[in-house]
């Protein structure tokens, strides 16, 4: 279906949903790098004054990717529940703007499988930073495995131990030191620096080794392929959660050598260990703008949308955690600090409105025009919204991934800023480990007890 | 050694900023302001370029290719010119089969120049090598259809980081064409000192390339299952 709208005497007509969700998206470079995006201020507010127009109901009847050829479309289509869809069915995307920012939050949870991604994306096209920020604060989404992630007053971090060579005490002195200062209740979840399944299994014992050494109530991760995953867990190892990378079309996810029979094989097979206390939310999911773009396998859908859908893949599962790796994938696809941010915030709405326990790896890399500024400002404005998780990196530099992320320091910064407390059992063991302080490293946590000697 | 008794001890085991102290809930001074100089560094190696004449001088008269990406700045903002080979290019080829190693800037052409040719030597082996510039991974694909290669090894400089700004990563795809997608190459990356040495990095790639001729594919389906040592060949 076409659409039209008329601005200053210029009628602006967008053939399809999807040229319309692309050309009213705020401008990024990814979306210049496809050609889908506005190639005016004029064009773009025109199609986000025709989106604005446009019923939600809409969206169940207009697939951006044909339901034929792609099984993220069908799965999206498939699960969607008319029921809970009810209470908001009467409104326009610009009626359903207004609707959330005056929402209650319980009014926030039982709509969840009644949105679509690609409604939820085009709602976020319409709104600015502080709404995205202010809506977002309202949703609840609380996941568990060893601990409870998500509760409100929470700000959880995973602990990310990456060194360039998996070296063993490397990775140790780092878990060790992400601990010293409040890391780790999200997940200690280490990028392998291969997939070498013997050096994943290495690791996988090395972190099942620390968590049980100091009775941490947390869960560990090997961020390998889903297929290397399931082998460790077919040589018995310890495999708290099944990592993999998505994205929001059936290309992408080929790409990446995944389907969405596999992930459920896998989230199976991790239920069979039974080794969460708490819960048993054992799948680690993580996304990024561009990644389809990047595959060739965007279908001439704008990045932020595809994003969207990638949360509709991840929400068919139960992740314990889900985030997006916003400035990761670089500046051909965000440009500078003023996109990432405004992406990191746009990720952590949608996800969180479709019902995810969103985080965000809030980064940069070296070839884009970003700082440490820019991420602090990030930083900032995710923790005002609620955000689940960030990352922890020793010093903010990943030294196997050459990006930088968040430091545990930037943690202990918003945790204290906004008066935000780590996951609750997590907190608990803190306080008993006598961790904080002071300086000097407690004795229960001596590096002898890891193999640091 | 002895257990390390204070904090900043831990940096004996990791190059990563472990120990560093606390300021508040922040980084100290010192440790702040050697974060920014290494940023600065990382920022100006992205526009590091080969030295194509000593590359030549060092490993012969090897020919040098260029993506569809004129510049830096258009590399870094079109990706899909970087994976292009040139047309004139394609067809200035010689048809050599086997495997071949492309040597490929990538984003940031420092580590590329300085361990592109001792990796090559270590891998002791009579493929033909070429040079690209202002290239992605996925030239290679070009390269290897140009040549009708069997398989295509790509040593590519890899995006720098605060730590390192001389990383290489190499690709490894079986039956390159235009049109292979990301899931169809094995990687291996942080070839550098202090990261994964040359003989080790040699050692897989040749494991790789024999796994790859086995299994005839390279990517998700060929697992990277060498023990350490290397010798148990799939």
């Amino acid at each position: 279906m076409a659409f039209r709208h008329v601005i200053g005497g210029t009628s602006y007509l967008f053939e399809d949903l999807r040229t319309l969700l692309a050309r009213a998206t705020p401008f990024r470079s990814g979306d210049a790098l496809a050609g889908v995006a506005a190639t005016s201020a004029a064009e773009r507010v025109a199609a986000q004054k025709a989106l604005a127009d446009l019923p939600l109901r809409h969206f169940l009847n207009e697939a951006v990717i044909p339901y034929e050829t792609d099984d993220v479309t069908r799965l999206i289509l498939d699960s969607h529940e008319l029921p809970a869809f009810a209470a908001v069915s009467h409104l326009t995307v610009g009626g359903f703007r207004d609707w959330l920012l005056a929402a209650e939050p319980a009014d926030l949870v039982p709509i969840r499988r009644g949105l679509t991604p690609e409604m939820v994306a085009a709602v976020s096209k319409i709104m600015r930073v502080s709404d995205l920020i202010a809506v977002a604060a309202k949703c609840r989404v609380v996941t568990r495995f060893r601990n409870t992630i998500g509760l409100p007053g929470t700000l959880s971090i995973r602990l990310q131990p990456n060194h360039p060579t998996d070296d063993a005490r490397g990775v140790a002195a780092s878990v060790l030191d992400g601990l010293l200062l409040g890391a780790g209740d999200a997940v200690i979840g280490i990028n392998p620096a291969t997939d070498n399944i013997e050096a994943v299994l290495r690791l996988l014992d090395m972190l099942d080794n620390v968590r049980t050494r100091f009775a941490i109530p947390t869960q560990s991760c090997v961020l390998c392929h889903v297929t290397t995953a399931m082998l460790a867990i077919e040589r018995g190892a310890p495999v708290d959660l099944v990592f993999q990378s998505i994205g929001g079309t059936q290309g992408v996810n080929e790409s990446f050598g995944v389907t969405l029979a596999m992930l459920r094989e896998a989230e199976d097979a991790a239920l069979a260990l039974k080794r969460g206390t708490v819960g048993q939310d054992v799948m680690y999911f993580e996304t990024g703008q561009g990644s389809a773009l990047s595959a060739e396998a965007h279908h001439g859908v704008d990045q932020q949308t595809i994003e969207a859908r990638a949360y509709g893949v991840a929400r068919a599962y139960a992740p314990l955690l889900v985030n997006s790796v916003v400035g990761f994938i670089g500046p051909e696809y965000l440009f500078d600090g003023k996109q990432i941010l405004r992406a990191g915030l746009e990720d952590h709405f949608c996800g969180k409105l479709l019902g995810l326990p969103m985080g965000v790896d809030i980064c940069y890399t070296n070839h884009a025009e970003a700082d440490q500024d820019d991420m602090d400002t990030l930083l900032t404005c995710l923790a005002v919204a609620g955000v689940t998780y960030i990352m922890g990196v020793p010093g903010a530099d990943d030294v196997m991934l050459a990006y930088q992320s968040t430091s545990f320091h930037d943690g202990l910064y918003a945790r204290a800023a906004l008066g935000k407390t780590p996951a609750p059992e997590f907190a608990e063991w803190l306080e008993r480990m006598g961790i904080g302080k002071g300086d000097a490293i407690p004795a229960a946590m001596s590096p002898a007890l890891i193999g640091l000697e | 050694m002895t257990a390390p008794t204070i904090w900043r001890d831990l940096r004996r085991f990791t190059q990563a900023r472990v120990g560093i102290g606390r300021a508040g809930n922040a980084v100290p001074t010192s440790a702040h302001l050697d974060f920014q100089e290494a940023h600065a560094a990382a920022r100006d190696a992205v526009w590091s370029a080969l030295d194509v004449a000593a590359l030549r001088a060092e490993l012969g008269e090897i020919p040098v290719l260029h993506s569809e990406a004129e510049d830096r700045k258009t590399y870094l903002l079109r990706p899909d010119l970087g994976r292009r080979l040139r047309a004139a290019d394609r067809t200035s080829l010689p048809r050599t089969g086997g495997t071949v190693i492309v040597i490929a800037d990538g984003l940031c052409a420092n580590g590329v120049q300085a361990q592109a040719a001792p990796l090559i030597r270590a891998l002791s082996a009579e493929w033909p090598v070429v040079i690209v510039e202002q290239a992605r991974v996925a030239i290679g694909d070009d390269i290897g259809e140009a040549m009708g290669a069997q398989a295509v090894v790509v040593l590519i400089g890899e995006r720098p980081g605060l730590s390192a700004q001389d990383s290489l990563g190499a690709y490894i795809t079986w039956q390159p064409r235009r049109g292979r997608s990301d899931a169809e190459r094995n990687c291996i990356s942080n070839i550098r000192p202090g990261g994964l040495s040359h003989a080790d990095a040699a050692a897989k790639i040749h494991w790789l390339l024999h796994g790859a001729k086995a299994l005839g594919a390279t990517g998700v389906s060929l697992k990277d299952e060498m023990v350490s040592g290397g010798l148990a060949l799939p």
